[in-house]
Parts: structure tokens; sequence; C-alpha cells
């Protein structure tokens, strides 16, 4: 049973909170997440939700106190964006390093400075590397399905990891969309109850967590980190069929949108794919085989399968919400030519950053990128491998 | 309670851990975990204590142990104890537990204050102990803002200019009693009965508790190992670390010294003060004299012994 | 217990020590340079020694201190003698 609602993103994932119903959530507020933590502050204080809400003092201590509620025994969330995300740098790791299972919404919003709070990725590809599953999101109804299915991949005895379950600023987390959300007690079901192996709060068996490990285990423990990153693709796939019974929803690893003929295409992550397949639709029109890549779990990054999905294709455009400064592309596309090099595909890969700061981004521009890649894809030749798009001179 | 009663409970913190020989913050630790009547759960900043009792794969603690960072030992302990008192509200456990977060100077003066001020503010029901060495000695005894004023530290050391550190001591103690929880001590291990009878007070108060206690270090003071004891002793006696308690509100002096000794007895014994007794920086000593003269009115004014 | 040369596959997730109190099978005994020898006959059974033993080592049993040192552990600090009110204790070259 599930139930049509409409509903802004932030509305819709305070409901997927209270509906995962955790142990503790310590959160600070930050635009654009505010509304998410205030609509759950409600929940708490009209007793909708069993939930020890700590009204931390920063998202340092948001995402300590989580680790803290988490390494105790109990199920934990918290959710931020941009600058609070950046805040919890430090401890992001430890919640990896440490194999907490906790899941954090993240509102994308641009990292400072200058100071902006709309959408881009800088803040979730800043701890791209930090250990922490990433999901994006098209829009809000995906954001909802991927959080609460971010709880059972997290807390899998194979990954025990947590997840940044990632949705757009403003354009999701403030747009009001018809959704469909589950039955309270259908998420209770699925989410089941949360046992940790080894917990501080048993007296029985004590145990010591986050000890000084040098160089004779640091790098085992390591590489149990790089064992269970290994296996979130299969427990993906597998919480995401079991999640399709309840919810009649269909999720993989990414979506391929009229990928199969086509001879053009752009990968892209987050609501801009929405606008993608728009541009899509028109080009198809056109006679145009052009198709589109989205990507749904970026963090372990899909590589082998991505490749898989493009190889075929004679150019295809990676869109990246986010810079490296490195002068070697956006993050996306980094990692997209990296996964290409290893597979028997031929075909050109450019990059094209855009929508930094929250500059939108329009059906034309995307149109624009598809211009650009029959062109090379007819000549053979690429102008400039990285390009800025919607950017004034 | 008598010091061999105490010592027929079990010990909480084995030996075995890599504290350097003579440190304090081993004694403190001891003596307060033996106030704890249930099983506890430890949270430790970053630094000297932590680094040495937990040393993969071994851990001195007897009892379950966090670790999380240098700057979020009061938030790490607040996540905690929220946990417990989630799965407590329903139903899922009915255990007892002790919550205590312990940092060094640096992890609460400096680093952690707003960590740790946050948590007490919010009330968690867990106890603050702060094993205060008066300075970073984990990384090789940088000042910190508990350092006192003039020691010769790595990053304010005595110079040809410069005589060591140039600012008094911030007051934690005092700024947790402005917090207004319900108690807050400052205590000494030379006092081992005053100390523990504080940390059990600390345990048993409902909602948070905050000890500041002087933790000797031998290797940063620069005094010999088997004087740390008496340094303390020494230190309240100077005035200079004085032991009070304030409870709901309520300042009370825990030691009065029969005769006031002169601060050069606290400073004549530890290497980093020796550069004060140059000629040159006689008047610094001075100084010093009558700020801990006057600090000393002022905790006796508010807890009414005048 | 976590051995050394333990592989990955070996040792508990996520840096985790499982039992707890374990570094007692640690020995910090060979730091010492100078031994505490306890002198029972002059002992009062204070306890203060106890106390302040940052090491954990001044054993006591039933309340009574005249138990043993644990020369395991003890690093030789000198803090018991030191504080024993009756001198009762001595440092001794290793
Ligand atoms: C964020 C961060 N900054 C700096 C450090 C380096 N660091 C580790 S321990 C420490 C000093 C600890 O001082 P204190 O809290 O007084 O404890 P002590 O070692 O003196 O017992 C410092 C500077 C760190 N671990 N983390
Ligand atoms: S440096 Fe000082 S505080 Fe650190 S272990 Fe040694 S004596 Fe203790
Ligand atoms: S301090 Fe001295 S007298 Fe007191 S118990 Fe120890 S050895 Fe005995
Ligand atoms: S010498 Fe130091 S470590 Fe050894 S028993 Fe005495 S106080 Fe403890
Ligand atoms: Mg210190």
């Amino acid at each position: 049973m599930s139930n049509q609602v409409a509903l802004t993103g932030n509305e819709v994932m305070a409901q997927a909170m209270r509906q995962i119903n955790p142990d503790v959530v310590a959160a600070y507020p930050i635009t654009p997440q505010t509304a998410m933590v205030q609509l759950f502050s409600q929940f708490v204080a009209d007793g909708k939700v069993d939930t020890e809400y700590v009204t931390v003092e920063s998202e340092h201590s948001a995402m300590s106190a989580t680790v803290g509620a988490s390494a105790a025994g109990s199920r934990a969330m918290t959710a931020t964006a941009a600058n609070g995300l950046a805040l919890m740098w430090e401890v992001l790791y430890i919640a990896s390093g440490t194999r907490l299972p906790i899941v954090m919404p993240v509102v994308n919003r641009a990292l400072s400075g200058p100071i902006n709070i709309h959408c881009d990725h800088s803040d979730a590809m800043g701890a791209r590397d930090s250990g922490w599953i990433q999901f994006f999101a098209e829009n809000g109804q995906e954001a909802y399905d991927n959080a609460i299915q971010a709880v059972r991949i997290s807390e899998h005895e194979d990954v025990r990891l947590p997840s940044i379950v990632n949705l757009d600023g403003f354009i999701i987390s403030h747009a009001v969309e018809n959704l469909e959300i589950l039955a309270d007690e259908d998420v209770e079901e699925f989410v089941g109850d949360y046992q940790a192996d080894n917990y501080l709060l048993n007296s029985e068996d004590p145990i010591a967590v986050g000890p000084l490990d040098l160089q004779d285990f640091y790098f085992e423990h390591k590489m149990q980190q790089a064992v269970a990153a290994s296996n979130v693709k299969d427990v993906v796939l597998e919480v995401a069929k079991e999640y399709e019974e309840i919810s009649g929803r269909e999720y993989g690893l990414f979506e391929e949108y009229k990928l199969d003929d086509a001879e053009v295409a752009v990968v892209a992550l987050g609501s801009t794919t929405g606008t993608a397949k728009a541009a899509v639709d028109n080009l198809r029109e056109q006679g145009v085989k052009a198709g589109l890549l989205k990507i749904r779990l970026y963090r372990p990054f899909p590589a082998e399968e991505i490749a898989n999905a493009l190889k075929d294709l004679d150019a295809v455009a990676i869109l990246d919400r986010a810079d490296t400064f490195s002068t070697t592309g956006g993050p996306v596309y980094i990692d997209t030519r990296a996964a290409l090099y290893d597979s028997d595909a031929d075909l050109e890969v450019v990059n094209y950053v855009y929508g930094l700061g929250g500059r939108d981004i329009k059906v034309e521009e995307i149109e624009s990128v598809f211009e650009d890649l029959q062109q090379i894809a007819e000549t053979g030749n690429v102008e400039q491998k990285i390009n800025y798009l919607g950017v004034r001179e | 309670m008598k010091l061999k009663e105490a010592a027929k409970k079990e010990e909480r913190l084995t030996g075995g851990h890599r504290l350097c020989s003579g440190c304090g913050a081993g004694t403190v630790v001891r003596l307060v975990m033996r106030a704890s009547d249930n099983p506890a759960v430890v949270g430790c900043s970053t630094g000297c204590l932590e680094v040495s009792t937990t040393i993969y794969p071994y851990t001195a603690w007897e009892d379950s142990f966090i670790h999380n960072a240098f700057e979020n030992v009061a938030a790490t302990i607040s996540g905690v104890e929220s946990a417990y008192r989630s799965l407590r509200n329903q139903g899922k456990m009915d255990e007892d537990f002790d919550f205590i977060a312990i940092g060094g100077d640096g992890g609460s003066y400096d680093i952690g204050f707003q960590s740790l001020s946050g948590a007490m503010e919010r009330g968690h029901d867990m106890v603050y102990l702060c094993y205060d060495n008066g300075a970073y000695m984990n990384t090789g005894i940088q000042r910190s803002s508990a350092t006192p004023k003039g020691a010769n530290t790595t990053t304010s050391p005595a110079g040809e200019v410069i005589p060591g550190k140039q600012q008094y001591r911030k007051e934690l103690t005092d700024i947790m009693a402005a917090h207004n929880i319900p108690y807050v001590a400052q205590a000494s291990p030379f006092k081992p009965q005053d100390l523990m009878k504080k940390a059990k007070k600390a345990f048993e108060t409902e909602g948070p508790a905050f000890l500041n206690v002087l933790a000797p270090c031998p290797r940063g003071w620069r005094s010999k190992a088997e004087e740390g004891i008496e340094l303390t002793k020494i230190a309240a006696d100077t005035c200079f670390w004085p032991l009070f308690e304030v409870e709901n509100g309520e300042w009370k002096l825990n030691y009065n010294p029969k005769a006031k000794k002169p601060i050069t007895d606290w400073l004549e014994p530890q290497g980093r003060f020796k550069h004060l007794f140059k000629p040159e920086n006689e008047g610094l000593i001075e100084e010093i004299q009558e700020h801990v003269d006057e600090r000393w009115e002022t905790i006796l004014h508010r807890c009414g012994e005048e | 217990m976590v051995k050394p040369g333990d592989g990955y596959k070996d040792i508990p997730k996520g840096g985790l020590i499982l039992e707890a109190g374990n570094a007692k099978n640690y020995k910090t005994g060979g730091w010492r340079t100078k031994k505490p020898i306890l002198d029972k006959e002059t002992c009062i059974n204070c306890h203060r020694c106890w106390a302040f033993c940052p090491d954990s080592s001044v054993l006591s049993e039933d309340g009574d201190v005249k138990a043993e040192i644990d020369y395991d552990h003890c690093k030789g600090c000198g803090i018991c003698a030191h504080e024993c009110p009756v001198n009762a204790i001595e440092m001794e070259k290793e």
C-alpha cells in the first residue's frame, strides 16, 4: 500500500526519516536542508517517532554525535548541506573507517566561497573519497526511495558503510512534486530492526572503538573497507529488487534513457537528468539518436557497468555540476574517462562543467551539447575537451 | 570512603597502558573511574591518555571505550548517551550505564570547547572530565589556553625577548559553572578521597557534571616523575590550583591551606619555569604572584570564606 | 585476540578491539630503571601508594596492600615510595 502525496523534496525526506524511525538523529540546520530537520523536529515533538533528537551546536558535532550513537548500537541519522558537510569532513572518514551504517541526506548546495546557497554538487563531490556510499536522485521520489533503500544497503553485513543520499538544493528540496510514499508499516518492515555485531552499550562484551591503529594494522582495516566498497554494487541491486516488490519502482546502479541504440549521449546525475531527458526527447523527434545515462550510485563508482553501457556510442558528454580545479575536468568526467580506459570502447569523451552556484541549466543548453557531440561524431575532431556551459565571458 | 575500602572495587583501567612513567593522567582516571558503580561508556579525545590506553590491538579499559577525534568527545558521548536514552525509552534495554567524556586541556579548553559547551548546555546525563596537564603534551608540549603564564612550551618558548607564555590561563572551571549545570568541581589527585567523592557526585548527578583535575606531566613540566603528586599538593598550597565545587550554583571551597605558600614553591621544581628565575624576569614572578592572589580572593569570596 | 601478522580477513572490522582490558597482556615492566620494594613490616596499609600509582601496579587484596607489586606493569616512577608516609617502599636500582 502506498499514498499519493504532493510534497517538497525536504518534506518527503523528513517523511522518509519518520518512517525509518531512527533511534537517534543529531542534526544542525543549514539552507537548503533546514525544512527537513524542522519538520523532523516536529515529528519528535509530536511523538510520531521514537527518535532522540540531539540539537547539536554544529555539523561537526552532528556527525560526531551520530558516530557515537551508531557505535553505541543504535540506528542513527543526520542530514546536512554544503558548508555543513564540509565541517563534518574529518568525521566522515571516521564514520566510514569505523564501519558505521549511518544514513545522511545531503541537500546539495555550492560550497563557499564566495558564499552561495544554491545547487551544485561541490559539497558531495568534496566527500567523494571519504568512504561513504553516495546516491543521486532526479527528483524527490527517487531521493525518498534512495533513503529507504540506503538503510538496508548500509546495514548489510557485507557492506557496513555509511550512505549519503543526495538531492539537489532548491530544485528538488523546495519544489512540490506529486509522489508516492510507502505505508509506514511497509517501511518499518522493509528496514527491519538494526542489530550491530559489536557495540558500546553492551556491558557483557565491552569494546574499544577508534584506537590508535599504526603501521601494523591500519592498512588491513583499510583493506577491509575496500572489500566492503566492492560489495556495494551487488547489495544495491539486491535491495533494489526487494524494494521494487513493495514499491513497484525499479532501480539499478544507473538508468539508461534511450541509450540502447544511441550514437551520442550525455552522462549526468541529479535533477539535471530530468532536463536532459527533455533534450533527448526533442532530439529524437528530429531523428538524432540521442541518449542519457543517469548515475544513481556514484560511490562506489560502477565503472565497469558504465563503461559497458557507453561503449557503443560515438561520442559522450559528461555533465559535471562541480569542478575539481585540477584542469583535468569535473569529477564525474574523470571517473568516467578512467572507466572507459580499460574497455574496448572507441569513443570521444568530453566534459561540460555547468550550473555552478545554482546557475540554471536549460533544455536548449543540453541540446547544444548534443550538437557538439554530433559534430565530434562526424568529424572525429574534439576542439575542446573541457568546456564550461552557461558561463558568461 | 577510606582508600582501603575503595581498593576493594575492581580496577577499571589496567596496567599495560603506555602513558609515561609517573604520568598523572593514569592516576586521575583510575581514581575517577573508581567512583562509578555501573558499567560505563568512556569517551576520550585525542591526546596522551587516548593514544596510550588504546594502541591497537590493546585496550587498557575494562569498560566500553570510544575515541572519535580531538575536538569532539563531548559530542560523541552526547550521541552515545542519546542512543542509550532512546533504546531505554523504547524498552530495548534496561541496564544502568554511566557516561564519561574525557579530554585533555587541549581537547577541552581549546579545540573541543564548543563541543563541550554544547553538550553541557543540552543537559546530557554525562560526566565530563578534563585532565589538565597544561599543554598539548601528546604532540610535544605546545601551549594551550590552560598553560600557566610564563611556562616554556614548544610554541611559547622562553627566548631572548619573550619569556615563555604571555597569557594567564583560562579559567575553564568557572566557565563551566557559568553554564549553570548541576555539578562542577575542580580537584587534584593529591587528595584522592576528595577526588573520588567529587567523581561520585558527578556520576550520581542527573544531567551534566564537569570535573577539572590537575594532572602532572613530568615530561612537559620538566619535573621529577616521583614528585608529580607532591606538585599537585604544592599547586593547592600556593593557591595556584584551588579545590572547590559548585553544586547547583552553590560555591564551596574544599581545601584551604593552613599557610599559603609563595608561588615560587610551585614554579621552582618545574623546568618549564626555570627561566623565570633569571634576574631579568624577576618582575614576572611578582606579577604571577599577584594574579594568583587575586584569583584566590575571588574564589574565597565566591565560596563565602572571607 | 588479534595477533601480530594477522591478515585483514582475520581481524574485526573497523578497528574495533573486542577484548576489554587486554592491555594487561602488554608488559611495561621493562621500562623500569628502579624497582619499588615494599617492606611489609613497616607498611601501615594506608593505601596511598595504591591510590597514586598511575599504572594500577600496587595490588590490594581484601583491603590489604601487603599483597604484591605488579612488576609486569610497574614502570618504576617512584611515586609510591615518595608518597609513603612511613618510607615503607624503597626504590632499588634494577
Ligand atoms: C583536528 C586536530 N588537530 C590537531 C591534532 C593534533 N593533536 C593531537 S593530540 C593534540 C594535543 C592534545 O593535547 P591535550 O588535549 O592537552 O591532551 P594531552 O596530550 O596533553 O594529554 C594535538 C594538537 C589532531 N589530532 N586533530
Ligand atoms: S607526555 Fe606527559 S601527559 Fe603525556 S603521557 Fe607523558 S607524562 Fe603523561
Ligand atoms: S603508602 Fe606506604 S604505608 Fe601506605 S600502604 Fe603503601 S607502603 Fe604501606
Ligand atoms: S613505582 Fe610507580 S608504577 Fe611502580 S608501583 Fe610505584 S607508583 Fe606504581
Ligand atoms: Mg594537555
